[in-house]
């Protein structure tokens, strides 16, 4: 049995084209299924819009799911009462895509860390203290920088902040979306090698959302890719990167730009015509699945 | 592509400042220092470098754009022969958008969403004189069947908010090409969009510059897209270009140590390995160091590097790092 395993996520919006219009239901995800195993990293690729934050917020409860199952360590958390799904939350950790909006303006950085230790009574505030200096340690933040509030930080020590505070309460798992998007290329840097660190340190289970192809397949020991809702490849990194099966994962890689001169791949586009939804994967090779259509086989 | 004649656009010693005072306290922000560089006729030169380096700035100095309290306050932009810091106001607006067309990174913003984009186009021409009315409006379908829009004589009559991220940035395209400008400047113009459609609008500006041999200021934060479209390149760092020179030379054989610092933090090229990550973050341009302004971060950093600011050395033909590395007495 895997940590996490998602089995047929449906979450639909309803949508107006008009005030006045008929509202149309919207599948932001359609069927999606994946499992991530212990200590395990896997990557959660897709154009915008094709549902990835709208998937990880149903798993974290931050929008209720429309339909599907959830089992994290073998309990099924959709459904569980609010009081139960906080003692989860301990376990599950996430970290936005915007440092600044995510953290709380007044709060020094010290104090936003602490926040979660408080509000799960955990420790003597000595204690605490100490738990703050370490994982600022962790994420590389000078201990001096605990007094100081979020507008004082740049970009990257917010981010850092949102990590320690994410950690604080030793989640199984961290989830993270778009952790490293609003960031300077040496900030975003200086980010993975936090990342990559407490994955080796922590053996921390990681699923992570990314637009960047590269940034995935530094940090991922898996990729799953999402269009329209639905996952239409998954598999080890490597194998996805170097034989990709589905024209959409080819038409994404081959649009990755690569600054080793003369390495970029000739482009590849998709046609969205022949997307269908109704494709089931199948497996390519041993642990390599891709949508493929039942009209095709 | 290039011809021997002098180049099209030639930027010499530009700076620019912003001049604050709160509390008493006068501030000067250099964002732009004694910045020079060439474009040849079909030449596309990338202007990359983290946020806050003054790659925007830069662009909007050659327009002579730069809001207040931003001033240019040295240097010289000849363009078609001219000094575009002393002409007159008129010419100048003669110049903007009917000889140097501009894209900006937002395009929501730059597009009013009152008007359709038909419209918006035919007025950009009728503004220059380019052409007018029925003729104008015919033009602006053209324009958009250039860039590639399907069905442009539809898409004509939508408003910006009918169309994608994609679409929009492909009607600013079209929009800075009406006149048919030789020199475009794009202002990070893919970084809201998505990969894919990134490509796209990148494939489309290599084939502009083909089909028409317009040359591009590309301004870029990302160097696999300098790889992918850049002829040359102009690496800043706090106001100055640090390093320059061909694109596939820079990149494969980079001599500044900032530039190497940018190859090695881009993930995924050895998956699994720590980043060589550059320490620390770029500097408060109004309290810059004495001598060069990488030297905080600097793995390569030596006795000369605190005295004064390094001068620009030529590495290989065409190719300089603003580095003590590569040159200067203190060596
Ligand atoms: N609260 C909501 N109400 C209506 N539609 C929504 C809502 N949240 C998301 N959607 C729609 O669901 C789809 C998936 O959105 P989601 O935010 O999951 O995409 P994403 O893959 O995270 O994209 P991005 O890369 O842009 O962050 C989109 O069509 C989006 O417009
Ligand atoms: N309108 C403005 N007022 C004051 N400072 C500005 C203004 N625009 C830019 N700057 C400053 O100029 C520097 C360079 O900015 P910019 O050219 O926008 O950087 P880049 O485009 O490389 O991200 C930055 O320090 C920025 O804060
Ligand atoms: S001049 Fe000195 S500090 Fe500056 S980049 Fe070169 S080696 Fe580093
Ligand atoms: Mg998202
Ligand atoms: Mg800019």
């Amino acid at each position: 049995m895997s940590l996490i395993e998602v089995t047929g996520l449906v979450k639909t919006f309803e949508r107006r084209q008009a005030p006045w219009g008929r509202p149309r239901l919207i599948r932001a995800v359609d069927r999606v299924s994946f499992a991530i195993g212990e200590g395990e990293t896997l990557g959660l690729v897709g154009e915008s819009g094709s549902g990835k934050t709208t998937t990880v917020r149903c798993l974290l409860r931050l929008i209720e799911p429309t339909a599907g199952s959830f089992l994290f360590r073998g309990e099924q958390v959709f459904g569980l009462p609010a009081s139960r799904m906080r003692a989860l939350r301990r376990d599950l950790q996430m970290i936005f895509q915007d440092p600044d909006s995510s953290l709380n303006p007044r709060m020094t950085a010290g104090g936003i860390v602490e926040e979660g230790l408080v509000i799960h009574g955990i420790g003597s505030p000595a204690d605490r203290r100490a738990r703050v200096r370490e994982l600022f340690e962790w994420v590389g933040l000078d201990a001096g920088m605990a007094g100081r509030l979020p507008h004082e930080l740049s970009g990257g020590q917010r981010q850092r902040v949102g990590i320690a505070r994410a950690l604080a309460l030793a989640p199984a798992v961290l989830v993270a979306d778009e952790p490293v998007s609003a960031l300077d290329v040496s900030i975003q840097a200086q980010v993975v090698n936090v990342l990559m660190d407490l994955q080796q340190r922590l053996g921390l289970t990681l699923l992570l959302v990314a637009h960047d192809l590269r940034l995935v397949r530094h940090l991922c020991s898996r990729i799953a890719v999402m269009y329209r809702g639905r996952i239409v490849e998954t598999g080890r990194a490597g194998a996805v990167f170097h034989a990709p099966a589905h024209p959409y994962t080819r038409a994404l890689i081959s649009a990755m730009p690569d600054p080793d001169p003369g390495s970029q791949p000739p482009r590849i586009r998709y046609d969205a015509a022949g997307f269908d939804p109704e494709a089931e994967l199948g497996e390519v090779a041993p642990g390599h699945w891709a949508a493929t259509s039942a009209a095709r086989q | 592509m290039n011809d021997d004649r002098a180049p099209l656009l030639e930027v010499r010693g530009l700076t620019t400042e912003f001049v604050s005072e709160r509390t008493g306290v006068r501030r000067v922000v250099r964002a732009v220092d004694g910045v020079s560089f060439d474009i040849g006729c079909g030449e596309v030169l990338a202007l990359a470098g983290e946020s806050g380096s003054g790659k925007s700035v830069t662009a909007l100095s050659v327009l002579r754009l730069v809001p207040p309290p931003g001033r240019i306050v040295s240097g010289s932009i000849r363009f078609e022969g001219r000094d575009l810091l002393t002409l007159d106001e008129g010419d100048l607006r003669r110049v903007r958008g009917a000889r140097i067309g501009f894209v900006f990174q937002e395009p929501m913003t730059a597009l009013n969403p009152v008007f359709t984009v038909g419209d918006q186009i035919a007025e950009a021409l009728e503004v220059h004189g380019a052409a007018r009315g029925a003729a104008a409006r015919a033009r602006a379908v053209e324009l958009l069947d250039m860039v590639r829009i399907p069905e442009p004589a539809r898409r004509a009559r939508d408003f910006p908010h009918q169309l994608s991220g994609g679409m929009r940035q492909r009607v600013l395209i079209a929009a800075a090409m009406a006149c048919r400008p030789p020199l475009v400047m794009a202002d990070e113009p893919t970084t809201a969009l998505d990969a894919t459609i990134q490509a796209d609008i990148l494939d489309l500006l290599v084939a502009m510059r083909r089909e028409l041999g317009l040359s591009l200021l590309l301004i870029t934060h990302d160097l696999g897209i300098v790889a992918r479209v850049a002829d040359r390149v102009a690496v800043m760092y706090a106001g100055r270009i640090v390093e320059t020179g061909p694109a596939p030379g820079v990149l494969a054989f980079p001599r500044h140590p900032y530039t190497r610092g940018l190859l090695a933090s881009l993930p995924g090229r050895v998956p699994g390995t720590r980043l060589e990550a550059i320490p620390g973050a770029v500097p408060d341009l109004a309290a810059l160091p004495p001598g060069c302004a990488f030297a905080p971060r600097c793995p390569d950093r030596f006795d000369a590097c605190d005295g004064s600011r390094p001068d620009a050395y030529a590495v290989s033909p065409g190719h300089t790092a603003r580095c003590f590395l590569h040159g200067g007495a203190a060596r």
